[in-house]
């Protein structure tokens, strides 16, 4: 509701150049800015499908069917044999067989039978959004069906792995929010100490930054993860990760941080707060914050991309999450396997949705950044 | 200068004490004693473990350890012992160090000698198909994890039949003397690194390159060259290109350090001899030492590739003065 209105008011401004406030002179430029709002619906889609991944999912998750362990992608169809064209897809019956001499399992297409694909079909149940109980899928095949639609195939143990990229997106992409969270939250309080008070204060917390950043990340992050006790739950190492992230993540907040803070500190609304009595928690958190959000916003999109690409790299090397949670990198891991590489290329597909997230993000960050500057000129 | 850069040789001291304390701790922190499975195994005869709890104060206090540590690094240039590879872990690392290098070298050559000529065709011709081209490339270059980039590109190869994917050379090239076949043949390993590991990289120069450049296309003295009749491309090279690449060269000093560490995971996958699966190895089998050192090492790399930035920026523009 409020974003409709800020969008109406800053088109309904549009002649009254002049008198536009700088926050709705940013959201104009965001909102002009194509290739930042495609961004922008891209991972909204996403996130939205992370969410409801457990609707638009056909299976569960964990299911595993021996009957179809890497099995191809399923092919939709239209058209059928005879020619005839259905608006509702539908697939062909998926066959398993041994090769007769090297016992391989192949899949063939049973072209005589075919299942159509239905909408809102009932399958297996699941917990929506944590709510309740419903067994109510996006789509499936009709109950009974001795086939299955495998959008993306199949893994090892024959699990969807189109449904499980959906729910491993839950965690790559929520690994990258709370990994920022926790980031930001210690790097505005190490900053704005460090740039607020100067002193030996900021020298040292300096110095710490400068330590911390002496390491290169990914040895760093890779040490840290082998810290996480190799039994704990996989809750408890997803939490375990979003700390590692956040271990060295937090430092380059702080220096913008505290740059900022330095800039405001001797400001002259500063010192009227100091008159009036503000504590010094105050001054800096709701006084001199508020000024530097829309840098740390912008600071905190543009550092999604890296949270998410060094969780997919930590779970690919299998020092991130663990089974039975999964997430995009998990899922790539079976991938290092040369022969399986080979014979089912449709596993990289979970590394699709990596490089289009990142991608949007990195549209969104660069949009934003440019909606910002204040010397843009409209 | 030299007073500028022996200053920040001594401020490096103290930095590496901390850092050595860091990484000590990190380790340290992990489950599981140092050597634990080195010293279950039990073809390795008593007197050795002893020996080596001696050498090494394993049965003293953790800060005994650490100064045991840091007295042996001091001393004699001791780094500590691998268990998974029974020798000293200096040997090691000087091993594994030469393909590193010339792994990382190849791919600095590649990534800056496409990325700068492609910064100053975009910067130049601006918004034109390949301007567009070239940034949804730098914009992609940056979105792909490098390990994606090479599991891809091993799929592409082996789906057309090919069989070079992994390592630097064919099985029977592996230990034989230098010979032009062996060269061959390592060129036709090297390009998939290359590309993997490089396409990054070179897409954050580009960017950079295009981005600084356009910027000092716009100032007015590259207007008033132009205005003073002079070519275009003595504009372009000359005055605005010499300009727009000091940004560029901080990032080139951090390159080597960068592509150190920044290539573990591709490396493991496309299983080549250099540093990065070699580290992920030493940290699943909890070969401490080597861990330690590795992280020590890889710190002092970015340190060095500090300072190496700052020297050639102080070079190159003189408008900066290091003092």
């Amino acid at each position: 509701m409020l974003k409709k209105d800020k969008k109406a008011e800053a088109v309904e401004t549009k002649k009254l150049d002049k008198n536009v406030s700088y926050k709705a002179k940013i959201i104009r430029r965001f909102l002009r800015h194509k290739i930042g709002m495609f961004g922008a619906v891209v991972l909204i889609t996403i996130y939205l499908s992370a969410i409801f991944g457990g609707f638009i999912a056909p299976y569960n998750m964990m299911e595993k069917n021996e009957d179809y362990t890497y099995a191809p992608p399923t092919k939709i169809h239209f058209v059928d044999q005879e020619g005839d064209f259905s608006l509702r897809p539908f697939v062909y019956k998926l066959e398993k067989d041994r090769d007769p001499v090297t016992f391989a399992v192949e899949y063939q297409i049973n072209k005589e039978v075919k299942y159509p694909i239905q909408f809102l079909a009932r399958g297996e149940e699941y917990q929506f959004l944590g709510f309740f109980e419903t067994n109510l899928h996006l789509f499936g095949l009709e109950k009974g069906a001795d086939s299955k639609v495998f959008l993306m195939g199949t893994d090892r143990f024959g699990r969807d792995l189109f449904s499980r990229t959906l729910l491993g997106g839950r965690v790559s992409l929520s690994v990258g929010l709370f990994g920022i969270l926790l980031s930001f939250m210690i790097g505005i309080i190490m900053g704005g100490i460090s740039g607020f008070y100067g002193g030996w204060i900021d020298n040292i917390i300096q110095r710490f930054i400068e330590l911390l950043r002496s390491f290169p990340r990914i040895p760093i992050w890779l040490a840290l993860s082998m810290i996480l006790p190799p039994d704990w739950s996989s809750v408890k190492i997803y939490f375990g990760i979003v700390t590692v992230l956040s271990f060295i993540g937090w430092t380059g907040i702080a220096r913008v941080v505290r740059g900022q803070f330095l800039s405001y500190r001797d400001k002259d609304f500063v010192d009227a707060a100091k008159a009036l009595g503000a504590s010094d928690f105050s001054i800096m958190f709701r006084h001199i914050l508020p000024n530097i959000m829309s840098y740390l916003i912008v600071a905190a999109t543009l550092s999604f991309p890296g949270m998410i690409l060094a969780e997919s790299a930590m779970s690919f090397l299998g020092l991130g999450i663990k089974e039975p949670m999964t997430s995009w990198g998990l899922l790539l891991k079976q991938a290092q396997q040369m022969s399986v590489l080979k014979s089912s290329p449709w596993i990289l597909a979970p590394g699709i949705f990596i490089i289009v997230t990142v991608l949007a993000f990195n549209f969104v960050g660069d949009a934003m950044r440019d909606a910002i500057d204040p010397f843009a000129v409209d | 200068m030299m007073n500028y850069i022996l200053r920040r040789f001594l401020y490096m001291i103290p930095l590496m004490i901390l850092i050595s304390i860091l990484s000590f701790t990190v380790i340290k922190l992990q489950p599981g004693e140092f050597g634990s499975q080195y010293f279950g195994n039990p073809r390795v005869s008593p007197e050795t473990i002893e020996n080596l709890r001696a050498r090494l104060g394993l049965d003293q206090p953790a800060y005994i350890q650490y100064l045991t540590w840091v007295k042996g690094i001091v001393t004699e240039g001791d780094f500590g012992y691998s268990f998974a590879y029974k020798r000293p872990v200096s040997e090691l690392i000087w091993e594994r160090l030469g393909w590193t290098v010339v792994v990382a070298g190849s791919t600095i050559l590649f990534t800056w000698g496409l990325a700068i000529p492609i910064g100053i065709y975009s910067a130049t011709h601006k918004y034109s198909i390949f301007d567009y081209v070239f940034t949804f490339i730098g914009f992609l270059g940056i979105s792909v994890p490098n390990f994606f980039l090479a599991l891809l590109l091993m799929y592409l190869v082996l789906s057309f039949g090919g069989t070079e994917v992994g390592g630097l050379f064919s099985q029977q090239y592996i230990g034989a003397p230098w010979s032009i076949a062996k060269f061959i043949d390592l060129l036709k390993h090297i390009w998939i690194p290359l590309i993997a590991i490089g396409t990054a990289g070179m897409a954050g120069v580009l960017r950079q390159m295009r981005g600084n450049l356009l910027d000092i296309l716009g100032e007015q003295y590259v207007q008033t060259a132009r205005a003073k009749g002079l070519n275009e491309n003595v504009v372009i090279y000359k005055h605005a290109v010499r300009n727009a690449i000091n940004p560029l060269i901080s990032m080139f000093g951090m390159q080597l350090p960068k592509l150190i560490s920044g290539t573990i995971i591709s490396a493991i996958v496309l299983n080549l001899p250099t540093m990065g699966p070699f580290f992920y190895d030493a940290l699943i089998n909890q070969d401490q030492y080597l861990v330690m050192t590795f992280l020590m090492f890889s710190a002092l790399m970015m340190l060095f590739g500090n300072l190496i930035a700052d020297i050639l920026l102080a070079v190159v523009d003189p408008r900066i003065r290091l003092d």
